[in-house]
């Protein structure tokens, strides 16, 4: 018995250990941005690793206060791309999740089948012509020229979640609301929509995350630095500004910040509709 | 028997599923075709498409050096970043799941985190990192070898592909992670006890019970590793566009700068096709081989 709890806690030793060293890895890049923002040129290239020494605030304060680069701007719009996102994800595939989740009629498989059609399609393939499609709509350097394809391109994996969670509201509800002289839509809006809401959350949150972090989208699309949204203005950043390292890092860590506290607040969310759409599918 | 809500009007079916529809041909369906049909022309974007060229763009892709080593670079990424994350995020799936492990919370959210950093920032940190004159590279090299420079790994033709390897990894191990600890979740804790009650080791309870039990885990994450591969763009963009010298290339950059660098619709749309086709093809194989597996 004795040897037994001394081999499990050479396990949990092991274990500890090798978690705490897959933290390091993570942190160590996380901590050298954050503290390179902190430190002048001269010093970045003399101790890249070490702890600040002065600490140097005037490249976050100058990125803050607007003096250097686009943070604010750019922060803005890519909440605006991305709630404008979430916003049209949510209203069309909310409408068409529910109408092949709850209505008979003859092309609903067919229909849902199509939609699938999207999980084979990488956009990759799509951009050359988007690009084209785009220019021809004139939507070329607009927002909702990143918003619509982005929308587009998620919608595969929005209505498998959707459809799936909406056809599990008991049919018991639907004939009462239809008793009770509810039409479809009122049935859609008072009783499916709040019951939804648990999927609902989760499509929002894995629609902005995705639309915070797409780059080939913008890229595609924008032309001018005032529509940039914070990864393609941390690529124009530093294409244009290469040597001051400690800049660029200040910018990185302050748009990496809004990344971060979107998933520790909803991390709950994301995990789920990741590992959830992962394995239904 | 229409249940509820009786036969519904062409009207409603219009508005509920319309937009959905539009958006989706639209932008969707529409340009994969038009990727199709561009793929037999030689066109710049601009006036009309006339010059067809059959099937030439593709015996072009066919001989193109540079098509064979960006494809070449999507299958070793795909192979190795398989080989580490698949074990290493087996293993810590198995740690944090162990409901005694304290902390267990803190560790899953933390081995995530990079996941949820977009691509760019992702690859523009790594950048600086492995920055021959400020990274942490040049740190450890200084204690290694004082007297020598740090090397430019993300300048060198034979390291720029690792480089980038190990940022897919840091990147997306926790993604795997967590598709493991999903998978491990719905093994029955009852078959884990009643193994090791009847006296197996920890070894052979993984054999035997956990590891068949995350077949289902264990196949995605090797599909979204290998398609993920063949779509890879963003970081390798963010970390010197595929140089030098298309040492870093992917199949999916390489498209981008033949469509819309140079113009190169026709050429473009041949390249865009065939990643469409390798992915399906794939795809369906992969399903086939599980099929078969599972009878």
């Amino acid at each position: 018995m004795r040897s037994m709890t001394r081999t499990n806690r050479l396990m949990s030793a092991i274990k500890y250990l090798a978690s705490s060293v897959m933290v390091l890895v993570i942190a160590v890049p996380l901590y050298i941005s954050v503290m390179g923002g902190f430190k002048s040129v001269g010093q970045l290239r003399a101790e890249p690793v070490s702890v600040p020494h002065p600490f140097n605030w005037s490249q976050y304060t100058d990125m803050l206060a607007g003096k250097v680069g686009l943070f604010w701007l750019e922060l803005a719009n890519s909440v605006v791309v991305g709630l404008g996102t979430v916003a049209v994800v949510l209203v069309i595939g909310t409408f068409a999740g529910y109408a092949l989740a709850r209505i008979k009629f003859k092309l609903n498989k067919a229909i849902y089948l199509y939609f699938q059609l999207g999980l084979l399609f990488p956009l990759a393939v799509a951009i050359l012509p988007l690009y084209l499609q785009l220019r021809t709509f004139h939507l070329l350097d607009t927002r909702i020229g990143v918003i619509l394809p982005q929308a587009a391109f998620g919608l595969a994996v929005m209505l498998m979640l959707l459809r799936g969670f909406i056809k599990a509201i008991p049919m018991e509800l639907e004939e009462a609301a239809a008793i009770d002289g509810y039409g479809r839509f009122g049935f859609l809006f008072q009783i499916v929509v709040p019951l939804s809401t648990p999927i609902l959350a989760t499509t929002a949150v894995l629609t902005l995350v995705a639309s915070w972090n797409n780059f080939f989208t913008p890229l595609l699309v924008f032309n001018t630095e005032k529509k940039f949204t914070l990864p393609l203005g941390v690529m124009g950043y530093m294409g244009e500004h290469a040597a001051d390292w400690n800049l660029i890092l200040a910018f990185l860590t302050l748009a990496m910040i809004p990344a971060i506290v979107i998933y520790v607040c909803f991390q709950k969310y994301i995990v789920a509709g990741l590992t959830g759409g992962a394995i239904k599918g | 028997m229409y249940g509820g809500m009786g036969k519904p009007s062409i009207l409603t079916l219009a508005v509920l599923l319309g937009p959905a529809l539009i958006v989706f041909t639209a932008l969707v369906i529409v340009p994969v075709f038009e990727a199709a049909v561009f793929s037999l022309y030689k066109w710049n974007g601009l006036g009309p498409m006339v010059e067809f060229r059959g099937l030439a763009n593709y015996s072009q892709f066919i001989r193109d050096a540079i098509v064979h080593k960006a494809l070449w670079h999507n299958l070793i990424i795909a192979v190795v970043s398989l080989a580490i994350q698949l074990p290493l995020a087996m293993a810590l799936a198995l740690i944090v799941s162990d409901r005694r492990f304290k902390g267990a919370m803190f560790f899953r959210t933390f081995f995530f985190l990079p996941y949820v950093l977009s691509e760019v920032i992702t690859g523009v940190l790594w950048q600086f990192i492995y920055h021959p004159q400020y990274g942490l590279v040049r740190a450890i090299w200084a204690i290694l070898a004082p007297a020598a420079h740090a090397p430019a790994l993300m300048g060198n033709t034979s390291t720029v592909l690792w480089a980038i390897l190990v940022v897919i990894v840091w990147k997306y191990f926790g993604f795997h992670m967590t598709i493991y600890i999903a998978g491990l979740q719905d093994i029955p804790q009852e078959q884990i006890e009643a193994a090791t009650i009847d006296g197996a080791s920890g070894w052979q309870v993984f054999r035997s019970v956990t590891l068949p039990g995350m077949r289902t885990s264990i196949q995605l994450s090797v599909f979204f590793s290998i398609i993920g591969s063949f779509q890879l763009f963003d970081v390798v963009w963010a970390m010197g566009k595929g140089d030098p010298v298309n040492a870093g290339e992917t199949i999916v950059t390489y498209m981008y700068k033949i469509g819309l660098q140079r113009f190169n619709i026709g050429y473009g749309g041949t390249i865009a096709v065939c990643i469409f086709l390798i992915c399906l093809v794939f795809n369906l194989f992969y399903q086939k081989a599980l099929v078969r597996e599972e009878t």
